[in-house]
């Protein structure tokens, strides 16, 4: 008898999750197509005007990352519900709160870090400061794991539902205004030359409420689903 | 010495009571029958006692360490109960874009131990041939195979099987009888629910009708 232990179980299915992906490739690009359309919209609709774009470039990068976010949740336990791996993720020995952060950080790194790495050329795009792009990505890295977790447990209670999507805007964007406002309120700070350390703060301690309470609430959710 | 207890369960589903006061020993060895009609109750009373579902009153009990009725502890939401227990329902659970062995391997991962190997359970199932094969492109019997050989590297000692024969072909339901046999020789228990006729020693079956 071989005994598996927890982080065995969290590495094998982070793996699971991550080359189920990588065999989905062309949907992978549909939240970051998505993500790069918006923004550069932006400048065709408001007009060239360098000053403005520049003012606004934090809010149009935030605002549609967070709508990519949004758009890509549906994938993190619905092809898991259709196919009945779901009631087995979830009866077995293992916490199922481990099993979901391992989905979230899959998830995470599918569509989070993406929208990390395109960043920096939209910003400059907008013309953004060149100094500022640091802090953007590192609101970004803060932030987007933050609309994962939360995003996790509005679609752990929708994904049983054949028609969630306005549901799941209506349950998720209360929680998504908060890191908005902290996030894209650091870089302006920092436009004008102010300390942005207090807004930094609170996105960590945001995405460390998420890491530790999230991954319960969605594990009861999961469960009142399948029942 | 009862294994599973089952006392006084009900299950009402859109204000219908599908059924109530449900009573169910199980002795290690013993294979339990579900029979009922269509829409009788058979899946939802094996989701209750897999633990997915919650009764509507009731008490499941796994293996009851001691005889004081107050402290038995119904197995929803214990985990060494999940441990014991293999669950086998409706829809088979397989990764269609990940291959049979990638299939199995995460779920000996999932699993908390055991004995037998993916090469040996595959060609108990038939599926030796179709290993590096994504799931995709394997037939419905064979997804179904697929499903029981995780079944099988569980090393659960309950099995609850919800319809195992659907989509199999004649050496699929032999097969899965065999393996059923072989499981409760080795002191496992079965609860299955099937429309096809099975063929076991009457002594093992314990049967349960849930028609009204």
């Amino acid at each position: 008898m071989k005994k598996t232990t927890l982080s065995q179980v969290f590495f094998a299915l982070l793996k699971r999750d991550l080359l189920l992906a990588f065999r989905h490739r062309a949907e992978l690009f549909n939240p970051l197509l998505f993500f790069v359309l918006v923004v550069t919209l932006f400048p065709l609709g408001t007009g060239a005007d360098t000053k403005l774009l520049q003012t606004m470039a934090p809010g149009i990068i935030w605002v549609a990352a967070l709508l990519a976010a949004m758009l890509s949740l549906d994938t993190i336990f619905r092809s898991d519900f259709e196919d009945g791996s779901l009631e087995l993720l979830l009866l077995n020995a293992h916490p199922t709160s481990i099993l979901v952060l391992a989905k979230v950080l899959a998830h995470w790194l599918i569509t989070g870090v993406p929208l990390m790495i395109i960043a920096p050329l939209l910003a400059l795009f907008l013309g953004l400061d060149q100094d500022l792009i640091g802090l953007l990505v590192l609101t970004l890295l803060l932030g987007t794991p933050v609309l994962s977790l939360i995003g996790a447990v509005a679609i752990a209670l929708t994904v049983g539902l054949k028609r969630g999507g306005i549901l799941l805007s209506l349950l998720v964007l209360p929680f998504y205004v908060p890191v908005l406002i902290f996030a894209t309120n650091a870089i302006e700070m920092a436009m004008s030359g102010l300390p942005v350390t207090a807004q930094l703060w609170i996105l960590s301690s945001f995405l460390l409420l998420a890491i530790t309470l999230t991954p319960w609430p969605t594990a009861a959710a999961l469960k009142l689903s399948l029942s | 010495m009862v294994s599973l207890e089952v006392r006084d369960l009900g299950c009402i589903r859109d204000d219908r009571i599908l059924f109530s006061k449900v009573n169910i020993d199980l002795y290690p060895g013993q294979l339990l029958l579900v029979e009922g009609d269509n829409g009788s109750g058979k899946t939802s009373l094996l989701r209750i006692l897999c633990g997915i579902r919650l009764p509507e009153h009731g008490h499941v009990i796994w293996q009851r360490t001691n005889n004081d009725k107050k402290t038995a502890v119904s197995v929803h939401g214990q985990e060494s109960y999940a441990g014991d227990m293999a669950f086998l329902g409706h829809l088979d659970g397989n990764k269609l874009d990940l291959t049979v062995t990638e299939n199995l391997e995460f779920s000996c991962s999932l699993a908390l131990g055991n004995s037998s190997t993916i090469k040996e359970v595959l060609e108990r199932v038939g599926l030796s041939y179709f290993d590096d094969l994504q799931v995709s492109n394997l037939s419905a019997g064979q997804r179904r195979r697929l499903a029981l050989a995780r079944l099988l590297l569980s090393g659960a000692r309950l099995w609850i099987l919800d319809e195992p024969f659907t989509a199999l072909d004649k050496k699929g339901i032999a097969m899965v009888e065999r393996e059923i046999n072989a499981q409760l020789d080795q002191g496992g228990l079965v609860i299955m629910t099937s429309h096809h006729s099975v063929s076991f020693d009457s002594d093992k079956v314990t049967k349960l009708s849930l028609s009204q």
